[in-house]
């Protein structure tokens, strides 16, 4: 019995290996493998997440018929979110499979991101991170292969505190106010403290921050820590569970939801409804705005999730924030390959020709419109210098039933914060001996 | 004595596939993605397994003691400017501090309660190496890299260079742990897993004896920890050293074998194998007709049940099971 | 004052929500002698159950029953599968064989009801209450509650009903309790299913705080310190040690934790542990097990 199981995953090991399908005959695929995490603590954001993204590269697959005759193949792997996986994950895959190349890699996680940052790099992979990544790998001089694409963790600092400037009436009205940041005690969470620092010796606002441990399941003592304070705003960048337990911790000590604004990973449904009441009038940024009434919805409705093709498992999903961010991501995706493919030919790309795609990747208002994208995404533009490209988010309130999206795109102060990514990028280069790149010779 | 024979001639034929056989034959793949990382929990197996299978003192940190390690290696080389391989040794020496210092209260403290007081020093490490950015010499994000893998001048950077680095260590350590056990000091130690009391009464020095077993078996956990965070991963933060590394180093031991040094490596490779595994399987059978979260999850679910399976059927590890079937085929070959 | 006065409270009564679930490893610790680490995902399992039967239209009560109904058939199931065939070994294998169950209910859980977040309005208005400066939590008073009910309940299940008092039979001597005839499998089945019961219970009340969803199985961790200040073998001890790891976690935060960077509750209740060991090596409650050469 026991050798009869272990052959019997022997022979199936082999099996598979053989029976992996071949290669098309017209060219081939682009591969694109997915580290995903559909089990543990954080699948709740990421079984939603997946879906976006699958549904959409079904939707380029089958209903465009790829990009440019180009089919994707989509191939996923579990990770539960750890690092380490995520790592053999890239290690298995960046090779390609059968003939497919691999354009871009997505880490799903910004500490995936930081453990591959140097391998990608020797390897051309392009990492690409978006709404997360290393912030100084914005500076694409330095880090050829990475891009926190869209809207790196100091513009989410810069915009949430424009946007309590915004409410305050004004930049100079932030002086002497007192804006908390509760943050999970994790290189996610201290992220933005440069940043915040740099923004409040510029306006004037006294920056408290208080450190919530992980998981963050009972927040009793830091709540009473930021009554104490008596901010007038509260920064809130927690992550997972932490998120709900600290709105209805804020309730019971009396901080008003609409005064706490949250940043993108707190942001969604799964963030607010098992705080019920508690999170009435909260609000977050939103990179990633929720909502199924956007032109994409429609056509992905009609194309793929009434044909039974989608990926959720329950419609009532459709248009949640995290099937959103897996929209989103894959359009970026696409739109890159679709960039590349117009100056490399219509045919699968390698690392080196999807990291061009990246740094040309230009999307526009038209464009926007074109693909159903407008108001979901904000138009961006990416160079060799500039590997987030946007900066951008709107912000969405939480009014108890679903999210209501309150402002358009609120630009960060991007100028203020680059000489901070510029002195990070040149410390890392040192660091590492790295010779930047010529930022206008490449292109 | 035959047996014993076959046996020294088969480490030093291990050793000769593993120095020239994998290199020639293993793609980048298989040596940089599964036999560095399988080497390094095999080591960190070892470490645990001296105290746990050894000296009977169960501990449930050993994620705790790798980040020592791999912090301390970082600061040595960053802040001390300390050559890699001494940097490693004092790492190791660091983690083996610390080791004695959560081994305090065995003196007092046994069985389940020193295993849940264990976990303080796994949650304490996760704590300061997150908390203080000169751990991690003031990065962003709280991530350690070496900017360059260098032994006596040598770079060693390359997927085969740090396969070597990973495999010197491992095999010396572990025909050190070797030579340890067999001596009079694993020999206390055995006396005061089986039974402390009785250990004493003929005049072993038990907590000695126990806190040099924290110590030596965290030493291991510290040098496993560096390399898997320069050798294996190129960068680590405190997230690759969590709870679930604990028992993943747990789990080795108890699926090898306790008190055993070949199970180790039996176990790492069962624990670093079998998600492979049943992931092929899996999308060989089912791709495509299952969703995919329920796919993920029943593999968690097939995972656990294969533990409790093999707690049921071989209960001291794999590495007797190997054993038995290897003295079977001996039987059977002999004319 | 009043901020010292309302963080003792506070902590004190969020400890509460520890013993609830502290109170359900010492019930299997007590009977089997094993450490079940799987109490973590039996808690995430049943309010996982109870939420998604809740949300398919049934009333809540008869959810409550279905799931525990569902406990009792899982305890039924573990006994025969795992701790029968692992009778006898060591308590280290069977903690093992209880990490290893953890990874199969959590498969199942999350496999068969999605990992999605669930709310679970209890209908408790987590609005603060002032007693003078000092603002309480109707919330915790609410666990706190609970906790209480559900130790008395337990106490009264122990020593005046017939299944009670083997099981403090078994507890106390399993070979004499063999002897005289109880069944220990059948009370390894009760114990389980109870512990599951009182998991429900847990889930319920942490679910309803934080959402039902995968971190639940975590709250364990928390748990650990309890029982090791407490003894793994009392009740009362569960009890105790919750109040006091609530109470020194938010004291801690509150007043050592701006020294030292904050965010220290992970670890700060295990040191507090290790130094209670120091002084009482089997908890405050706990047995002291005699030593024989």
């Amino acid at each position: 019995m026991r050798r009869h199981l272990l052959s019997a995953l022997m022979a199936g090991v082999l099996a598979s290996t053989f029976l992996a399908p071949a290669a098309r005959a017209d060219g081939p695929a682009q591969y694109v493998p997915l580290p995903t995490y559909r089990v543990g603590a954080y699948a709740s954001s990421g079984t939603l997440w997946w879906a976006g993204e699958r549904d959409y590269f079904r939707y380029i697959n089958e209903v465009e018929g790829g990009i440019n005759g180009v089919k994707l193949d989509v191939e996923e792997f579990e990770t539960e979110w750890s690092p380490d996986r995520t790592v053999e994950v890239y290690e298995r895959v960046k090779n390609g499979k059968n003939g497919e190349p691999v354009a871009f890699f997505f880490t799903h996680g910004t500490p995936a991101s930081y453990a591959l940052i140097e391998k990608a790099a020797t390897d051309q992979i392009p990492l690409i991170d978006p709404a997360g990544g290393r912030t100084e790998s914005t500076d694409g001089t330095v880090f050829p292969y990475a891009f926190p694409l869209l809207f790196n963790y100091f513009s989410q600092a810069s915009v949430g505190i424009n946007y309590i400037a915004q409410k305050e009436g004004g930049l100079d009205k932030l002086k002497g106010k007192k804006i908390v940041t509760v943050y999970h005690d994790s290189a996610y969470g201290r992220e933005t403290q440069a940043a915040v620092e740099l923004l409040a010796k510029k306006y004037g606002f006294e920056n408290i921050q208080v450190p919530v441990a992980d998981p963050g399941n009972e927040q009793s003592p830091q709540w009473r820590q930021v009554r104490e304070v008596k901010p007038d705003w509260v920064f809130l960048r927690t992550w997972g569970v932490s998120t709900p337990v600290a709105i209805k911790t804020a309730q019971r000590f009396g901080i008003p939801a609409d005064h706490i604004i949250g940043d993108v990973w707190a942001g969604s449904e799964a963030d607010v409804i098992p705080a019920g009441t508690a999170a009435k009038g909260y609000q977050a940024l939103a990179p990633y705005p929720g909502g199924a009434n956007f032109e994409i919805h429609d056509r992905l409705r009609k194309t793929i999730l009434d044909t039974g093709k989608s990926d959720l498992k329950d419609p009532k999903f459709f248009g949640a924030v995290y099937y959103n961010i897996g929209l989103i991501n894959a359009v970026l995706a696409v739109e890159a390959l679709r960039t590349g493919q117009a100056h490399f030919g219509k045919r699968a790309l390698n690392g080196e020709e999807g990291r061009w795609g990246f740094e040309h990747l230009t999307i526009d208002d038209a464009r926007l419109k074109q693909i159903g994208f407008e108001g979901l995404l904000q138009p961006i533009k990416l160079s060799t210098t500039d590997h987030e490209g946007g900066g951008a988010a709107r912000i969405q309130q939480w009014d108890g039933a679903k999210w209501v999206l309150v402002t358009d795109w609120i630009q960060a102060d991007r100028e203020t914060l680059r000489p901070l990514i510029e002195a990070k990028a040149a410390a890392y280069a040192k660091e590492h001996n790295i010779v930047p790149r010529n930022a206008t010779a490449e292109n | 004595m035959p047996r014993r024979a076959r046996a020294g001639l088969a480490i030093p034929l291990l050793l000769l596939l593993a120095f020239v056989g994998v290199p020639l034959v293993g793609t980048e793949y298989w040596i940089g993605a599964i036999l560095l990382p399988f080497l390094v929990l095999s080591l960190a197996g070892l470490g645990l397994n001296l105290l746990t299978g050894y000296a009977g003192q169960t501990s449930i940190g050993s994620g705790g003691f790798m980040a020592v390690g791999a912090f301390a290696t970082f600061g040595f080389v960053v802040h001390g400017g300390v050559p890699l391989p001494l940097a490693l040794l004092l790492a190791g020496l660091a983690a083996a501090g610390a080791g004695l210092v959560f081994g305090l209260p065995s003196d007092r403290i046994k069985g389940f309660y020193l295993m849940v007081s264990s976990l303080a020093a796994q949650f304490f490490f996760e704590w300061l190496f997150q908390k203080f950015p000169w751990f991690y010499n003031y990065g962003s994000s709280g991530t350690i890299a070496l900017p360059r893998i260098a032994v006596f001048g040598l770079d060693v950077g390359s997927t085969l260079g740090r396969y070597y680095l990973t495999l010197t260590i491992v095999a010396g350590l572990t025909w050190f742990a070797a030579n340890l056990m067999r001596s009079q000091t694993g020999r206390s130690f055995m006396a005061v897993r089986d039974m402390d009391t009785a250990a004493a009464v003929i005049g072993i020095p038990v907590y000695r004896a126990k806190l040099l077993a924290f110590a030596v078996s965290s030493f291991y956990l510290g040098i496993a920890g560096a390399l898997w965070a320069f050798a294996y991963l190129g960068s680590a933060s405190v997230q690759s050293f969590g709870i679930s590394r604990s028992f993943q180093i747990l789990f080795i031991i108890i699926i090898g074998g306790m008190g055993s040094i070949a199970g180790n490596f039996i176990g790492a490779a069962f624990i670093s194998l079998l998600p492979l595994a049943i992931d092929h399987v899996a999308q060989a059978l089912f791709a495509g007709h299952v969703d995919a979260g329920l796919l993920q999850n029943i593999e968690k679910a097939v995972f656990g049940v294969l533990i409790i399976w093999f707690l049921i059927k071989e209960p001291d590890g794999l590495a007797r099971l190997f054993q038995t079937i290897g003295a079977r085929l001996a039987n059977w070959l002999r004319p | 004052m009043s901020l010292f006065l309302e963080t003792l409270i506070g902590g004190l009564l969020a400890g509460t929500m520890y013993s609830l679930v502290a109170i359900g490893f010492v019930l299997i610790y007590k009977a089997s002698g094993v450490f079940n680490f799987a109490q973590g995902s039996i808690l995430l399992f049943s309010a996982l159950l109870l939420v998604t039967l809740h949300e398919a239209g049934l009333p809540f009560v008869l959810s409550a029953a279905l799931t525990m109904l569902v406990l009792i058939a899982g305890a039924v199931v573990i006994e025969h599968t795992v701790l029968r065939p692992l009778a006898n070994r060591s308590p280290m294998t069977l903690f093992m064989a209880t990490l290893g169950l953890s990874y199969v209910v959590e498969g199942t859980a999350q496999g068969l009801m999605g990992a999605q977040v669930h709310a679970l309005d209890l209908g408790i208005e987590d609005v603060p209450i002032f007693f003078g400066d000092v603002l309480v939590s109707q919330f915790d008073l609410i666990a706190a509650t609970t906790a209480g009910t559900l130790a008395l309940v337990l106490a009264l299940l122990f020593n005046r009903t017939r299944i009670g008092i083997s099981l403090r039979a078994v507890a106390d001597d399993t070979r004499a309790a063999l002897s005289i005839g109880i069944n220990l499998n059948r009370i390894w089945q009760i114990v389980w299913a109870v512990a599951g019961m009182v998991g429900l219970v847990a889930g319920v009340m942490w679910g309803a705080r934080q959402g039902v969803q995968f971190s639940l199985s975590l709250v364990v961790l928390k748990a650990l310190p309890v029982l090791i200040i407490g003894g793994f073998t009392s009740i009362g001890g569960a009890i105790v040690g919750g109040l006091i790891v609530g109470a020194a976690e938010n004291l801690a935060e509150t007043y050592i934790g701006p020294f030292i960077g904050g965010g220290i509750t992970p670890w700060f209740p295990y040191v507090l542990a290790i130094a209670f060991l120091y002084v009482r090596p089997a908890g405050l409650f706990g047995e002291r097990a005699l030593e024989r050469v």
